[in-house]
């Protein structure tokens, strides 16, 4: 046998060195199209894009990896990109993490920013860092809201339990930075709870009037409701033990606690009342959804719109008919001759108008997504910036890692 | 926080109390650019516990000690992604017009 398989190996040798001398001096790296230690273009591309067809986003990997027979080849998912350091290894690629590229790289472009919204790019990052900012400004990022209601007083038609639940749903005007969490076994105090007065009433031969959020008073002295005590004679206490007057701090000195105005909180009819104080106290948005800081942050990826060939004409004009979003523009060269060009690609929603129908415009037209570039997208509250909010995410992140470092040690 | 692991330091796996995707999936992004890392791969055993396992398999270098560079490289990152984004503001603020230059 292993004469049999020496020879083999003597044959298979002789083979290939025929081979290499027949097809001397080619080598794939040796194309003049190819720079070394760089990805060939079009794997580039196949892993930073995402490719939209007619019927749906795909994105064709070149590793032959069949899960199932139908597919001849591997597909990943749209946003994942090829992490694994050894993935073009035959190529002589590095695919590790090398942070100085990520440096050199890395870029934020803010395209809008006001009090309560911004929308920047995010360039160079991978998704899975770019979601843990999302879910962490939607989930973790911690806020003041209230907690608990004591009711006085409601003769109004919504219910208490109503009227506590959309007290809750109120943003709190607040850094919640400047607060601790309130423990079970705390008693609420000037560093964990704000509480909040409401007093309403519609008098008798009144129109209905409308109770709006900006009638909640802060008491920076803490609750004024008595608890009733067992022992007639002891000392009245109230629902907090403040040690002080929270507009004595000096971050609250002339910069009183508010909440955002104008929430409808309930209507009262003539004769109606309603007498209540809300203890607002730190949370955050993955006990419940009022302790979320933003409306919602979301990011995509950023549209990329390619005219695989000149459209003229005629065509030119179907094809700004057909985008709904106005991502083409018609381009005049000098001979009245019409000339579709692509003037906003970032309007693209990946609707695919404009390749559906005849097959011919899918040839036209390729439509992609870039993997690694996200039009994120934060609108706080109000209880702080949204820019804060991200660096508090971005902080948050970290401090998780320095945990996992820390236990770890 | 726990660390299941057999006597092999090559290959482990370590359980995140009190953490999900947000976490884990970044912390596999990290731990799959290594190169000392041949296999890495996170779960969350039950959606009622709040606890995830990273897989972590390397080359021959202790899993704990990758693991934490891979933490490191993640916080290194962030401090990045925050220095940028306060230029970026910065930038934005003293001028807001000027939206095309880069």
């Amino acid at each position: 046998m292993s004469e049999q398989e020496s020879s083999s190996d003597e044959r298979m040798s002789s083979e290939e060195e025929e081979q290499q001398q027949k097809e001397e001096g080619f080598s794939y790296w040796n194309l003049k199209d190819v720079e070394r230690g760089q990805l060939p273009a079009h794997i580039r591309k196949q892993g930073t894009r995402v490719y939209c067809k007619p019927d749906a986003p795909t994105n064709c990997v070149y590793l032959v990896i069949s899960f199932d027979l139908e597919r001849k080849r591997g597909e990943i998912g749209m946003t994942e990109t090829l992490q694994y350091s050894g993935s073009y290894a035959s190529m002589g690629v590095d695919n590790s993490l090398r942070l100085d590229f990520f440096r050199e790289n890395f870029r934020i472009k803010v395209i809008a920013l006001d009090k309560d919204k911004m929308e920047f790019d995010m360039i160079g990052i991978d998704a899975a860092v770019a979601n843990a900012f999302r879910r962490i400004l939607i989930s973790e990022v911690p806020t003041m809201a209230i907690e608990k209601v004591f009711i006085a007083n409601n003769t109004s038609v919504i219910q208490d339990e109503v009227l506590a639940h959309r007290l809750g749903l109120i943003p709190i005007k607040v850094d919640p930075r400047l607060f601790e969490y309130l423990s079970a076994n705390d008693t609420p105090n000037e560093k964990n709870t704000i509480v909040l007065k409401l007093h309403a009433r519609c008098n008798q031969g009144q129109p209905r009037c409308t109770v709006y959020s900006q009638e909640l008073k802060w008491l920076p002295n803490g609750s004024e409701f008595a608890k009733e005590s067992e022992k007639p004679d002891s000392k009245p206490s109230t629902y907090t033990s403040f040690s002080c007057g929270q507009d004595s701090l000096p971050e609250f000195a002339g910069n009183p606690i508010s909440t955002v105005e104008d929430i409808i909180l309930a209507k009262l009819g003539p004769g109606q009342e309603i007498e209540l104080e809300a203890h607002a106290v730190k949370g955050m948005g993955k006990t419940h959804a009022k302790w979320s800081p933003v409306g919602t942050a979301w990011y995509r990826m950023f549209p990329e719109v390619v005219l695989l060939e000149n459209i003229k004409g005629e065509d030119a004009e179907e094809l700004i008919r057909k985008c709904p979003s106005g991502v083409f523009d018609i381009e005049d060269t000098g001979n009245a001759k019409k000339k579709a060009i692509v003037a906003d690609s970032r309007a693209c929603t990946l609707c695919r108008e404009c390749i559906r129908g005849d097959e011919k415009w899918e040839n036209r037209v390729a439509l992609h997504r870039v993997k690694d570039h996200f039009i994120f997208t934060i609108e706080s509250t109000g209880a702080l910036p949204p820019e804060v909010l991200f660096t508090e995410a971005v902080k948050i992140l970290e401090a998780k890692c320095e945990r996992v470092i820390t236990e770890l040690s | 926080m726990e660390h299941g692991s057999v006597r092999d330091p090559s290959s482990a796996t370590f359980c995140f109390v009190d953490e999900d995707h947000t976490l884990a999936n970044s912390v596999r992004f990290a731990l799959n650019q290594d190169p000392r890392v041949s296999f890495c791969g996170y779960s969350i055993p039950h959606p009622s516990d709040a606890k995830v396992n990273i897989r972590v398999q390397t080359t021959g270098d202790p899993a704990r000690e990758v693991l934490k560079d891979a933490c490191q490289n993640l916080m290194v990152m962030c401090q990045h992604v925050r220095s940028t984004l306060d230029k970026a503001v910065d930038d934005y603020r003293s001028n807001p017009t000027d939206m095309d230059t880069k």
